[in-house]
């Protein structure tokens, strides 16, 4: 549980005071408690907690919950309220989190009567980690939190509320026999096959049937990236491989994706022959974006489980034609840098940490080009190892993720990868991977700019760098000694081995201020607003249509 | 690698040679079934403007079991656009079912009050006019009369279109409320 007390919330830390089976987190600020309780959930697959107090308490929680709620995690914020009474008088520290969150959360509760307590803390429990994961809210007034109460948990009844969890069978006897007529099948997997606990039954489908696979960003570690099927990521920054794959497939099986546009690119051109697969737990994500020619609805998992069954009775297509294209795709658009002894490059960085950390390390991340170079840079192989905001995009998340997702798996290797602009958002957490003894590494990938901002200002706006320079920033090294965790500073290409092998031994935080090429970019890109095949590979190279 | 059909997708995510129906925006009646609790008209409200989806018109009231509520909503859009305005309502847990009245046959009914200017010599044909209209007048001023009307939303309109040329001084009306007909019942069984 992770929060920070104030007044409306007294009464709940006061009885956390003599509980000994709850281990409660103080951290620097509300955003950083939402946002370890999500990395929590992505490590556990249980809800995380979060706790505050009200008005600015609840709203500093705002944030987290509406990242929470875009990338399907499921987490339980308890917020304190002003007492009963005093409720939509403007009292102190009052603000109506019942409203404020509802178009954030999946579900929100005011409990106004502290025998309801029972109940909505079940009902919220049940509804946030049941179907597609989200955040709910327990609102509580401070006197329905200070009274007693002998009321218990009645049976458990949502009468509008009953996720689906088994596909249709003459659905999935459908998906079958589309694959198997299949000439150029692609799998195409997101985030819901990892929370989902699918990603064994992924391979089991992608390897008896010669299908190959790419992810979301949030499906990074669904499947192996280094199987000879795995055409890595697709979508914006995906690799061009993948982006032509999608463009040429002829079968798309997309599973637990909802088809972001940050995956899709322009959606006349996003897989224009492919007939679509959709398989997800919300009914809802099945022809939001792209229309389902075969929508099954339910969870990965069984879906999947279903489907492997069912392929027994079906050949598997023949794709050794598709794979030998996608081959020499892979060839064609191969993932590179420019390399130098003068200037450190980020993509060095992250493939030496990747080098040296083995494959189930956590990787959280925060938002921008640090985050797309830790996507394409290091190679995901299990799941639940990627930790990141990816459809609020969220700076700032990489830090207090990290301590959430530490404190959830403390015998498992994490890092993070974060940027200068994201790490100086949420940094005050630093503070409580201190006093919690965490042992992590954070990179901060450090251009001294707004990088994602400033590759767009420079690559679609004339080099026109309004407000995304940082040339300010402190020392980050000497920020992290200030706090009491272990500081570096890295600049030299040849210094990268030695100084990632010190911040990896050190037993505690440590945090690595490198600091790169400023004119470094992502590459390949697809410009908003472009098709998946009209990525840029580099500087003025065009990828796919040209060439 | 060139492929011998191209083909491309509709904005709406549907491939351009599947498209059956055009993106046409027409009108959509929904009966809600909800939960008779506090916030939950709104979640409701709230989900349309956050979906940037339009309601024309939206009635609310108890059921025959006081726990529920029933919410006529009128939307405007596509089959798209309300195949995802359907979905998002049911993913709201006080929703306990949503039924699509549009192409059923169904009793829609809508109620409107009218204060009407009137002297004494206009009164007679402004109570004629709602008598052709099986409308009552409620109220009478020395200037003004009150005209209630109850119908489908044509009725409605041309009962106001008649009224205009007095001069209509104030107007209420409710939102739709609609049943569908015959022995159908769009609650849930044993309710």
């Amino acid at each position: 549980m992770f929060g920070i007390t104030g007044g409306a919330v007294m009464p709940v830390y006061d009885a956390l005071y003599d509980d000994e089976d709850i281990n409660h987190v103080m951290m620097g600020h509300e955003q950083g408690a939402a946002h370890a309780a999500e990395a929590y959930h992505s490590v556990t697959g249980r809800p995380g907690v979060c706790l505050a107090t009200s008005g600015p308490g609840a709203t500093n929680l705002i944030t987290g919950l509406a990242d929470a709620d875009m990338d399907s995690r499921s987490i339980i914020a308890v917020t304190g309220q002003v007492p009963t009474e005093m409720i939509g008088n403007d009292a102190f520290q009052e603000t109506d989190m019942r409203g404020v969150s509802m178009p954030v959360t999946k579900h929100n509760y005011l409990v106004k009567d502290e025998d309801d307590v029972p109940d909505a803390v079940q009902e919220a429990f049940y509804v946030s980690n049941t179907g597609r994961p989200g955040p709910v809210v327990i609102d509580v007034p401070k006197d329905v939190s200070k009274n007693d109460t002998d009321a218990v948990r009645s049976e458990l009844n949502i009468e509008g509320y009953s996720p689906n969890y088994e596909g249709h069978p003459g659905q999935i006897k459908k998906a079958a026999e589309a694959i198997e007529e299949a000439n150029k099948p692609l799998i195409f997997a997101g985030g819901g096959v990892v929370m989902a606990d699918a990603a064994e039954e992924l391979r089991e489908l992608a390897n008896e049937n010669n299908v190959p696979v790419t992810t979301s960003l949030q499906g990074l570690g669904s499947f192996p990236e280094d199987n000879d099927l795995s055409v890595r990521m697709l979508g914006m920054h995906g690799t061009g491989c993948a982006n032509r794959a999608v463009t040429e497939c002829d079968l798309l099986i997309g599973l637990g994706v909802r088809f972001d546009d940050r995956a899709t690119g322009k959606i006349e051109s996003f897989a224009p022959h492919a007939k679509v697969i959709h398989v997800d737990i919300d009914p809802a994500e099945i022809s939001k974006n792209i229309h389902a020619d075969i929508p099954i609805v339910g969870d990965a998992k069984r879906v999947l489980a279903d489907l492997n069954d069912e392929m027994r009775s079906h050949d598997a297509p023949d794709t050794e034609d598709w794979r030998e294209t996608l081959d020499e795709w892979e060839e064609k658009y191969p993932m590179e840098y420019e390399k130098d002894d003068e200037h450190l490059k980020p993509q060095h960085v992250i493939e030496s940490l990747d080098a040296k950390t083995p494959d189930d390390t956590i990787v959280c991340t925060g938002v921008g080009q640090h985050q797309m170079w830790a996507a394409q840079w290091y190679e995901y192989k299990e799941p639940r190892t990627w930790i990141s905001s990816g459809g609020l995009g969220t700076m700032g998340c990489g830090l207090p993720m990290t301590i959430g997702a530490k404190l959830a798996a403390p015998d498992t290797e994490v890092v993070c990868i974060d940027g200068d602009g994201s790490f100086l958002m949420t940094l005050q957490e630093l503070s409580t991977a201190v006093r919690e003894e965490l042992d992590f590494t954070l990179v901060i990938i450090n251009n001294y700019y707004m990088g994602m901002v400033r590759q767009w200002q420079e690559l679609f706006s004339n080099e026109r760098y309004a407000e995304s320079e940082l040339p300010h920033l402190p020392k980050f090294d000497k920020i992290a000694e200030a706090f009491g965790a272990n500081g570096f500073r890295l600049e030299e290409p040849e210094n990268v081995e030695e100084v990632l092998e010190e911040a990896l031994e050190y037993d505690g935080p440590s945090v690595i201020d490198a600091v790169i090429d400023p004119n470094e970019n992502v590459f390949p890109m697809v410009p908003a607003g472009s098709g998946n095949d009209e990525f840029i590979m580099g500087k003025g190279t065009q990828g796919s249509r040209i060439s | 690698m060139s492929t011998d059909t191209p083909t491309r997708r509709l904005p709406t995510g549907v491939r351009e040679d599947a498209a059956s129906r055009g993106p046409d925006e027409t009108e959509y009646t929904l009966s809600v079934l909800v939960e008779n609790k506090p916030g939950v008209l709104s979640r409701v409200a709230g989900l349309f403007t956050r979906r940037n989806f339009n309601i024309d018109s939206l009635a609310v009231g108890e059921t025959e079991n006081p726990e529920y509520s029933r919410m006529t909503i009128v939307v405007e859009g596509n089959d798209k656009t309300v195949e995802q305005v359907k979905k998002q309502l049911n993913k709201l847990i006080p929703v306990i079912k949503v039924s699509d009245l549009t192409d059923d046959d169904s009793v829609d009914r809508e109620l409107s009050m009218f204060k009407v200017a009137a002297d004494p010599d206009s009164r007679g044909e402004i109570m004629q006019i709602a008598d052709t209209f099986r409308a009552k007048v409620v109220d009478m001023g020395t200037s003004s009369v009150v005209v209630e009307v109850t119908g489908d939303t044509e009725k409605v309109e041309a009962m106001k279109d008649m009224l205009r040329q007095f001069g209509i001084k104030e107007t209420v009306r409710t939102g739709r409320i609609s049943l569908a007909r015959g022995e159908k019942v769009t609650d849930k069984a044993g309710n």
